[in-house]
């Protein structure tokens, strides 16, 4: 429970207050769009990857605090990564907020993005934690959007907002 | 409405709270507030009492068994049936079927009224503020057979424009599927007389009662719907039981929904006899405990007075929409003049999924989300609500547990 409240810790607020890499890029060379349909949350993601590195990176959306902090740090922790480093934080992150990777007694990359560990004691809330990351995995994988729902379910039952 | 007018003469909360064990518990080390009643509601030590009673000494399959537990357990279960028929004001107890909930029951009647008696081109009128479970059903209907879904718009309130609705009537009129309380704004819809319009025409009516049942005494033969559906788990009784009221001579006229044992009177591979209601659409082995336990829980509510619980549950609605009313950044979402105890809000700047989390650090349980009424949610542009909902168990120092947890959300996100 004390993992919930380091969840809406500062930085994950400040995040929110102010997303880093906000907007659009113009000329960029990949682009992907992520939903999540049951909560609202909507990202729009921009890359130019350039000899296998990606140069830059930015978003936009709407969402839960959860959501467009996840956005904001993780644009951060992409920018000028090589795009195999990139796919090994979507994986890592990926199991942390799900709660099969813990970030303090295995060894990853996470680095700062370890405060969204909390999400895994809140199966509802694992969606909008991984959301952009599952938008960069379609964005690096050409694909356009992405959803939480269906097959891509990282969580499934977990809905929120039924009744 | 002042906190001095609290009924407390007529409900004893006290007593009231001791009813429900899990009322007790600790969330994150704080007394849970439990204002999630819209989507389910907590169980009473006698109803927990009767399930463990009935499991222990009393259970065995129903009908036609001539041993001493087929018996018991077949006599209890109809009882239960009479107490529904009493609790609806129903004429007879053969118009009370059980399902598994409100959805089922509202699948029920669109399998067994809607598919042997709308047609093509034939409109069905539903309303803006519908539950999934009564609009999706009625989609696939008219999927099926070529005909049209027409939907009663509503106000900035929540509130139904009945002029509107009126409007809707043609000749190809055929059905009315209506809640009588909608589950993500409170509104209270004047049924009574949008039932009386629909008959004016020849239309047969369908009440969505999920959020009406706990809330307020029913009456079928004032209302004179011809079909009303609701769920026991969210009028203290256990989850996987509900209600089909239906008027005798249609539920007669109507097709079976499903097929199998109970439902038939005579069964060669060449031709089936179906059974009479309430067995006709009772196929299969029942969910015999917890039709037991919703006649239990039914018995409770009626100890404590449906008109009590509606007259205090009011006032907890009015002091919460008081106090709401006032904060400034905060928008209440449904503001009908006649509502049911809940209170969908939203906070400026914080997604509702936010104001939920945060508000359960303090073992505060509300629903955040589209409350299965997405087109409510498009209705006032917003993705999702932050919802309370008030039991007759609720109290006003929970209620400000809550005024405390907004203002803490605000805090942390200005």
């Amino acid at each position: 429970m004390s993992d919930m409240k380091q969840l809406y810790q500062e930085v994950i607020l400040d995040h929110n207050r102010k997303p880093r890499n906000f907007g659009a890029i113009l000329d960029a060379n990949r682009h992907a769009e992520g939903h999540n349909p049951l909560c609202g949350d909507h990202i729009k993601l921009w890359m130019n990857v350039l000899d296998d590195k990606i140069e830059s990176i930015a978003f936009e959306g709407e969402g839960c605090a959860i959501c467009k902090a996840s956005a904001s740090m993780m644009t951060g922790a992409i920018k000028g990564k090589a795009v195999q480093e990139a796919e090994t934080l979507v994986e890592e992150f990926r199991s942390m907020a799900t709660g099969t990777l813990d970030p303090d007694g295995q060894a990853n990359h996470l680095g700062k993005l370890k405060v969204f560990a909390g999400v895994k004691d809140l199966p509802s809330r694992v969606k909008c934690a991984i959301l952009p990351w599952h938008t960069l995995h379609a964005a690096l994988h050409s694909e356009n959007s992405v959803s939480t729902e269906g097959a891509a379910d990282p969580v499934p039952g977990a809905e929120i907002g039924g009744q | 409405m002042k906190v001095e007018r609290m009924n407390i003469e007529r409900i004893n909360i006290d007593q009231i709270r001791s009813d429900f064990p899990i009322l007790g518990l600790q969330v994150s080390g704080k007394p849970l507030v439990y204002l999630d009643n819209a989507a389910s509601s907590q169980m009473p030590q006698v109803v927990i009492g009767r399930i463990v009673r009935y499991q222990t000494a009393e259970h065995s399959n129903i009908h036609r068994a001539v041993h001493y537990l087929s018996e018991l357990a077949t006599k209890e279960f109809e009882a239960a049936r009479v107490k529904v028929q009493h609790f609806l004001k129903a004429k007879e107890s053969r118009e009370i079927i059980f399902t598994r909930g409100t959805t089922e029951s509202i699948n029920l009647v669109m399998h067994g009224y809607g598919r042997a008696f709308i047609g093509k081109g034939d409109e069905i009128i539903v309303s803006a503020l519908e539950h999934h479970a009564n609009i999706v059903p009625w989609q696939m209907l008219v999927e099926e057979k070529g005909a049209l879904l027409r939907v009663i718009p509503m106000n900035d309130a929540g509130e139904l424009l009945i002029d509107e609705f009126e409007a809707l009537f043609n000749a190809k009129t055929k059905f009315l599927a209506l809640s009588h309380v909608s589950n993500a704004l409170g509104t209270i819809n004047p049924v009574k007389k949008m039932v009386a319009f629909a008959h004016k025409h020849g239309v047969p009516v369908l009440l969505d009662g999920a959020q009406a049942a706990p809330h307020q005494a029913l009456d079928m033969q004032d209302l004179d719907c011809d079909f009303y559906a609701f769920s026991g788990h969210k009028m203290c009784g256990p989850t996987g039981i509900g209600v089909l009221y239906g008027k005798a001579h249609l539920l007669e006229k109507m097709q079976p929904f499903m097929g199998g044992g109970d439902m038939i009177l005579s069964v060669t591979f060449e031709k089936t006899k179906y059974n009479v209601i309430p067995s006709k659409f009772e196929a299969g082995t029942p969910p015999i405990m917890a039709a037991i336990a919703l006649g239990e829980a039914i018995d409770y509510l009626n100890g404590i007075g449906l008109a009590n619980i509606e007259a205090y549950e009011g006032e907890l609605l009015a002091y919460a929409t008081e106090q709401v009313s006032a904060m400034p950044g905060v928008r209440i979402i449904g503001t009908a003049n006649k509502k049911a105890a809940v209170m969908s809000f939203e906070i400026k700047g914080v997604h509702p999924h936010d104001v939920g989390t945060i508000l359960n650090i303090d073992g505060i349980a509300i629903r955040t989300g589209h409350h299965c009424a997405q087109p409510v949610m498009q209705r006032f542009h917003v993705p999702a609500t932050a919802r309370a909902s008030f039991a007759f168990y609720n109290t006003k120092q929970e209620i400000d547990k809550l005024i405390v947890g907004i203002r803490k959300v605000q805090e942390m996100f200005s």
